[in-house]
Parts: structure tokens; sequence; C-alpha cells
């Protein structure tokens, strides 16, 4: 393995982490919205504050790791990726302020009101985020970013494998956390909520799943080099999120919800990775190999070091963040 | 201002949304690095005993998460900016200078985690436990602002690369770039202003508070607590501050003749305070004859050299880098000068904090520290014109050319306002809550979702 490679899989991961666990934060923002008036809709605003509340924050530093990593692992690819595809990011990061900022004024909001005012923006924002986001990943996919940079606008990102891209993000993100909210709504005693949270979740998953599979067809015409990959060495990965995914709607049915959480994360990691896998050894589809795109070695090592130390000094206290926040009881929950 | 070199349609919007999103976020980040170990001393003292203590620490947890969420997000419009706004920058020196910014990402982690930890474990970690929580965000607070402060460093003290003849960056050593020798002083003196900056802005928010009559013992701990850390602050601050200019004659002459509003070479320099450059002329300042070689070279005789020593298209805008410099080191001055009278009279038996027009300066000095932190970054970084990597990379190289980044900016303009009215309105509704008795400031929502659901 070349240090390339390695630092691209370290990238790599921190898009995974990112898509799954930012991604379900993401995605409660689809409960969010469609949760109903004020009265009707505050038990299940309360939860995924509840929920995505402490951990939010920690959620989205994923995406700093990833942007750090790539400027600096792939300097030149990045500006590339940067210049071409401003628009998305620009829309991205719009959403992402405004979901950041509302959610965080929402919960001290003194009237509910301003609570609806700003529920409302970290609702919306918490859709257009993954979408645009979604565009990005299929514009890298369909071999749009050129090498050095400045490719169409427009087109580059206004295509069927990014719109179909940005649809997937949105799906896999509300599908995510529908598993997780119904599984936190189960144990932190709201069982009114299950059912509109299972009938929602069942249908977002359905949806998506076909809109995955309908995708194909776009990216054998439009990104061949990607549906190669796909048919080929990334092929077990599809197959595997495609019985995950059927496993978990089972699983919803028959209100397992603990375990649906499991084979959710599954069938979306693996879907994810399929993508990575698929268009492997492609850092830029079609324009630039990881291996050609490294900067300095003695960088890339230094990050390597970065990562392990994050591997070392994160990932533990992370781990146990999402212990204590989740292994929380009913009766402690009532003392505060 | 760049007669010669063709401006790329990115250029002006980029810089414009540069300074208003970096002038931004810096507040909210001072926050991040500063608030956590005032917030450990007030917890401190309250697990030790003093209930207000305690309750202040509550509350100014409620604050922290709301500041730190939109510090969040504004340094993520950054990250996005440093590839947005300057690809010429990153696709070339990205693997420079990249590294303190991933060392970065590890502290913003650790600040991100142990936030979550401590603001969801009131109520429901052992005590002492929970207080030490807040000490990984410390740590992380300090280790983020140097690495931050160490890229800023380089940019003005560029190394740790060699340029070849064509201009290729080779010979790479990212270490060497992201602990060179200008970061530490650099790091030092930009976290002193962030403990001075918080201190003094919460110091602030209680001698409002007392103005208006509430004479109470909360209010005289929320307002003590962040003096005595901004006062220590204040107090370095100009010696860290003097030292780190007295390197600037070697390694940025061009902007050391602005901050000194100096025309022509002089030896020994005065020191000019106030005064603009109007037509190439230096006018309306006040002379002090040999100080401005003592305060920028460390001796009366050195000299200083004039902006005519240097090509016309290798200086800064001079005005608003020399305005920039004196206000903050005016407001530095002053702000030191006062907090030595405030505990030397304290020391003596006076309580200042007894007197009216006392607190009223203390509320005046809340914004002076932000004011003053908000100028010396202009001086830094317009000071550092032409150039956004010194000597090596200019600022029209790093720039884009996106012809929509006019878009960009109005659109970050009018967000970053609607933040900044949003968090004005939630804070102040918050402190309007307590003082009206309710603790918990519950979600409107209505009664904690646990509670809905067991009744
Ligand atoms: C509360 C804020 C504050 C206060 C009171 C001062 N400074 Fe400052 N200064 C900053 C906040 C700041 C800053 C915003 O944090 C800067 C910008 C870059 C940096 O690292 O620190 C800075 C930069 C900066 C520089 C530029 C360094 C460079 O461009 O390389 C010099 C020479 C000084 N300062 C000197 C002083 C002196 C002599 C002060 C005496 C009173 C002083 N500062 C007070
Ligand atoms: C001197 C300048 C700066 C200092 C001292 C500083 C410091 C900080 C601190 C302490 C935080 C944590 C805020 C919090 O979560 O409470 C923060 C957030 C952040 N800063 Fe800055 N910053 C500076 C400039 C920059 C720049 C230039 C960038 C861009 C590359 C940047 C990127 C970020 C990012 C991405 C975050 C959010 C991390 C998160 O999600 O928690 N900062 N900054
Ligand atoms: C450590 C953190 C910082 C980094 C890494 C950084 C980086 C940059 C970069 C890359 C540019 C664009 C290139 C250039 O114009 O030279 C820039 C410009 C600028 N930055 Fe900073 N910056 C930092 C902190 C700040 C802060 C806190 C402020 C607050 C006011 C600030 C104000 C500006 C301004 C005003 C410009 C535009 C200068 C001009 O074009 O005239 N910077 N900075």
């Amino acid at each position: 393995m070349t240090l390339e490679i390695a630092v691209a899989a370290a990238l790599f991961v921190g898009v995974l982490a990112y898509a799954l666990f930012a991604g379900a934060d993401f995605g409660s923002g689809f409960f969010d919205l469609t949760a109903g008036g004020p009265s009707r809709g505050a038990e299940m605003r309360s939860l995924v504050d509840h929920s995505i509340g402490p951990v939010w924050e920690a959620n989205h530093v994923w995406l700093i790791f990833c942007l750090v990593t790539w400027w600096t692992g792939f300097p030149r690819s990045f500006a590339a990726m940067t210049t071409t595809l401003f628009i998305p990011l620009a829309l991205a990061l719009a959403g992402i302020v405004l979901r950041g900022a509302a959610f965080a004024f929402r919960k001290y909001a003194p009237s509910l009101g301003q609570a609806r005012l700003y529920g409302a923006v970290f609702a919306g924002s918490s859709l257009v985020t993954p979408f645009f986001l979604g565009t990005v990943a299929g514009a890298i996919a369909s071999g749009r970013v050129p090498a050095e940079g400045y490719g169409d606008r427009w087109s580059s990102w206004l295509n069927p494998v990014s719109l179909f891209g940005g649809v997937i993000a949105v799906g896999t993100c509300a599908f995510l956390a529908g598993t997780f909210l119904c599984a936190d709504a189960e144990r932190t005693g709201h069982g009114g909520l299950i059912d509109t949270l299972r009938r929602r979740t069942l249908g977002v998953g359905v949806i998506t799943g076909l809109v995955v599979f309908a995708a194909l067809i776009p990216i054998r015409q439009d990104a061949p080099t990607l549906a190669r990959g796909l048919e080929r060495q990334a092929a077990p990965l599809i197959v595997i999120s495609a019985i995950a995914g059927v496993t978990t709607l089972g699983l919803l049915w028959r209100r397992r919800f603990s375990p649906a959480r499991i084979t959710a994360v599954a069938a979306v990691a693996t879907v994810i990775s399929g993508w990575g896998v698929g268009q492997y050894p492609w850092l830029l589809v079609d324009q630039v190999r990881i291996n050609d795109a490294g900067g300095a070695r003695s960088t890339l090592i230094g990050l390597i070091i970065a990562v392990g130390c994050a591997t070392v000094v994160v990932l533990p206290p992370l781990a146990g963040l999402y212990w204590f926040t989740q292994s929380e009881h009913l009766d402690e929950a009532d003392a505060h | 201002m760049l007669p010669l070199i063709a401006q790329p349609a990115g250029l002006l919007p980029a810089r414009e949304q540069m300074a208003v999103s970096l002038g931004w976020h810096i507040v909210l980040a001072a926050f991040g690095a500063a608030f956590p170990a005032m917030i450990f001393v007030m917890h401190l003292r309250g697990l030790r005993g003093n209930e207000t203590c305690l309750r202040l620490a509550q509350r100014w947890s409620k604050v922290a998460a709301v500041l730190f969420a939109i510090g969040a997000v504004s340094g993520t419009v950054l990250s996005f900016e440093m590839g947005l706004l300057w690809p010429g920058l990153m696709g070339r020196f990205g693997d420079v200078l990249g590294l303190p910014f991933a060392f970065e990402g590890l502290s913003f982690f650790t600040e991100a985690i142990f936030l979550g930890i401590y603001l969801y474990g009131w109520d429901r970690l052992p005590r002492w436990l929970h207080l030490w929580a807040l000490v990984p965000m410390m740590a992380a607070g300090v280790f983020g602002t140097y690495c931050v402060v160490s890229a800023n460093a380089w940019m003005n003290m560029p190394s740790g690369f060699t340029l070849t003849a064509s201009g290729e960056v080779v010979d790479v050593h990212p270490w060497r770039a992201m602990f060179n020798g200008r970061a530490f002083l650099q790091f030092a003196h930009m976290w002193l202003a962030a403990y001075m900056l918080v201190g003094f802005v919460v110091a602030a928010v209680y001698a409002t508070g007392m103005l208006r009559g509430r004479l109470d013992e909360h209010h005289r701990q929320g307002l003590t607590v962040p003096l005595v850390f901004a006062s220590v602050a204040a107090i370095l601050q100009p010696v860290v501050g003097h030292v780190l200019g007295m390197a600037l004659g070697d390694i940025q002459p061009t902007k050391l003749a602005a901050f000194e509003l100096a025309t022509t070479t002089e030896q020994p320099a005065p020191l000019r305070i106030g005064g603009l450059l109007i037509d190439g002329q230096a006018r309306g300042y006040l002379e002090i004859p040999r100080w401005g070689s003592f305060i920028a070279r460390g001796s009366f005789n050195k000299p200083v050299q004039g902006l005519d020593a240097f090509p016309a298209q290798d200086l800064p805008p001079v005005n608003v880098t020399h305005i920039a410099f004196q206000s903050m080191v005016g407001i530095g001055t002053l702000l030191a000068l006062a907090v030595t009278v405030y505990w030397v009279l304290r020391w003596r038996g006076h309580d200042l904090i007894r007197r009216r027009w006392a607190l009223r300066c203390l509320v005046v000095a809340g914004p002076l520290a932000v004011l003053a932190l908000e100028s010396g970054w202009v001086a830094t970084e317009v000071g550092r014109q032409p150039w956004t990597v010194f000597g090596v990379l200019r600022t029209v190289q790093a720039a884009g050319d996106n012809p929509g980044l006019w878009w960009m900016f109005s659109g970050v303009l009018v967000v970053y306002l609607g933040m900044t009215v949003g968090a004005l309105v939630v804070l102040r509704s918050m402190a309007r809550r307590w003082r009206a008795g309710e603790e918990e400031l519950p979600s409107p929502y209505g009664p904690a979702p646990e509670k809905a659901a067991t009744r």
C-alpha cells in the first residue's frame, strides 16, 4: 500500500463516518419537518432535540477532518474540486451554518413563535445540506471535475448522476435517522411516537432503496468508470447493502428497533463504501488517480501521524460520549 | 493598489468575505479558547460550597452551548473558504501549511466531544468527574489556537519548503512549517487576547446589571472572576505584543513601515501617534522622538525603514494598517493601565466596583477588547498585503477566478447578520428568564419529553 492510498483510506473513513453519524443528525430534520403543527409535533421535536443535542457538534467535525485531510494530502485535486463545484459547496455550506445555528437557537428560544421559525430553518437546511453534498459526490464519481479545476460550474453537478446522488443522500440520512429515532423513542418511553416514526421510516427506506437501484441506470450511461467498478470489485458490497437494507425493513416491520439500527448502518455504510471501492483507484474519476495526486511525502507521513493521534485521542472519548448518551434510562432522564 | 497585475474576478469579493467571516469567527473562537477556563473556576468554587458560583457555572455552560455552536459553524465556513476563495493558495501550498489544520481538527473533536459530555452531564455525572470534563476542553482550546495561529504565522514568515526557479514547491518540511519561528509568540499574543476579550465582555455584562441596581453576590461573582482573568492577560499583553513587534523589522519591514507611518527611513525614528498618509505625505500625527526606534527595534538608535525603501507594488494599504495597529496598541495600553489602577486601589482597600463611573468604564472595556482584537488582526492581515504568503505568493495569485463570488458574499452578509441577531435575541431572552427566576429554560415545546411520556 502506498502512502497516498493510506491517506486516501483515512479520508474515506472520514467520509463514511460523516455520512453515518452526521447523516443521522441531518436526517432527523426530515422527521422534525414532517412532525406537524406546534402542539402535535411537540413530542417528536423534543425527541429530536434530545437525541442529537449532545452529539451533533462532534459528528460535524468529521466534515472538517475530511476537508483538511483532502487539502493537506491532495492539494491540487482539492483546488480542482472547489473551483469546479463552487455552487453546490456554497449551498451545502449555507445549509450547515443555518442548521447548526438554528438548532442551537431553538433549544433556548423564549417563545413558541421563535422556536417555530428556528425549527423550520433547522429542519429545512437539514435536507438541503446532504442533497448538495450528494451532488458533489455525484460530480466526482461521474468524472466531471477536471484535473486542472474550473470545470463547468453548472453541468458539473446538474446532471442525472449528481441529482440521484443528492436524492440518495437525503434518503439515506432520513432512513438512518428514522431507525435511530425509533430505537430512541422506545428506550425513552415515547410509545406514542413509534407508530408514526416506524411508518415514515419504512416509507423512506423503500423509496430510497428503489432510488438507489434506479440510479444504476444513469450511472451506467453517464459514469461508465464507476459503473464498471460497481459491477466488479464493488459488487459484493452492493449485494450486502441490498440484503442489509431489506433486513432493516423487516426488523422495522416487526418492531425490532434495536437490531434494526445495526443493519441500517450496515446498509448505508456498504452503499457508500461501494461508491468508494467502485471508483478506486481514481480520486477524481477519469482525471486523477490517488497515487498521482499526493502532496509532499513528508506531509503524507505527517498526516498519517495526525490520524494515528486522532485514533488514540479522539475515538475513546467519542465512544464514551455515545455510550453515555445512549445508556441513559428513564429515571435518570427525569432528573433534570 | 496593484496596477501591474491583472486582478482575477474572485479577488475583491474574496477579500471582503474573508475579512467578514474571520472577523466574526474570531470573536466566538475567543470564547471557545478562554471561556472553559472561566467556567472551570466558577464550577470549582461552586463544588466547594458556593451555591451562587454553581448557579453561575450552570448558566454559563448554557451560554457556551449557544456560542460554541455558532463558533463551530462559522469555523466550518472558514474551512470551506480556504478552498472556495483561495484555490491558488491551497492548491500550491496545501501540503505545506495543512498539517497544523489537521491537528486543529483533532482538537476540535476533543472540544466538541467534551462539550457534549459537559453540557449533558449536569445531574447525570458524578460531580467531580463532571467538572473534570472541562479540562480536555481547555487543553483543546490551547492546542487548537496554537495550530490555527501557526498557520497564520507561517503566512507571515513562510518556512519549511523551497521554491525552484520555475516556481515549483519542493523539499517540503511540514513540521518545520508548523513549528515556524513566529508561531509561538503569535499564539501567546492571540491566547492572551482571547482571555482579555472574554473576560472583559463577561465582566461588562455583569457591570451592566450592577448599574441597573442588581448589587447582589451573583453579580459580584460574575464580574470578579472574569475580571481577574482579563486583568492578568491585559497586563501581560503589552509585553508579549512588544516582543512580537520587535522582530517585524527583519521579517516584514513593509508592514513595520506602515505600522509606524514611516514614509522615509529614519535613524533614530520617532513614534507617530495618529495621523494619516495623504498624497504620500504623513499628516496630522503627534511625534515623540526616538520612541519609534525603541518600540520597533528595541533600541533608541536603530533605524526604521521607510515606505520609500520598497517598490510601490510591494506596499500594503498604509492607512488601514496604521490605524488598526495604533488602535490595538492604544486600547491595550489603556486597558493595562486601567486594571493596574483598579487592583492597586483594591489592594489598598478601595473597591472601585462600588462606584458607578468605574462600572461604566468596565461596560466600555468589553467592546474595547473586541475592537483591539479585531484591529490586531486587520493590522496583521492587511499589513501583509499584497502578499498572502509573505514574499512568496501574492494575493492575486491566491484568489480564484469566479465571477459569482459577489453573490456568495452577499449571502454571507445576510446569514451572518441573521446569526448575530438570533444569538443576541436568544441570549438576552435567556438572561431575562433567569432574572425572572426560571432556572431550567425548558424547550419551548413544552415539558421535557420524558415527563410528557411518563405522565
Ligand atoms: C485584545 C487584544 C489585543 C491587545 C490589547 C493587543 N493586541 Fe496586538 N494583536 C492582537 C490582539 C491584541 C491580535 C488580534 O490577536 C493579533 C493579530 C495577530 C496575532 O497573532 O495577534 C495582534 C497582532 C499584533 C502585532 C502584529 C504581529 C504581526 O503582524 O506579525 C503586533 C506587533 C502587536 N500585536 C503588538 C501589540 C502591542 C505592542 C500591544 C500593546 C499594548 C498589543 N499588541 C495589544
Ligand atoms: C486565530 C484564529 C482562530 C482561532 C483562535 C480559532 C479558534 C477556534 C476555536 C477555539 C474553535 C472552537 C469553537 C468551538 O467549538 O467552541 C474554532 C472553531 C473552528 N474553527 Fe477556528 N479559529 C481561528 C481561525 C480559524 C480559521 C482561519 C479556520 C479555517 C481554516 C478555522 C476553522 C475552524 C473550524 C472548522 C471550527 C469548527 C470546529 C467544530 O466543528 O467545532 N478557524 N476555532
Ligand atoms: C489564524 C488565522 C488566520 C488565517 C490562517 C488567515 C488566512 C487568511 C487568508 C488565506 C487570507 C487571504 C489571502 C490574503 O488576503 O492575504 C486572509 C485575508 C484576510 N484576513 Fe486572515 N487569516 C486568519 C485570521 C484572521 C482574522 C482573525 C481576521 C480578523 C479580522 C483576519 C482578517 C483578514 C482580512 C481583513 C483579510 C483580507 C486582507 C486584504 O485582502 O486586504 N484574518 N487571511
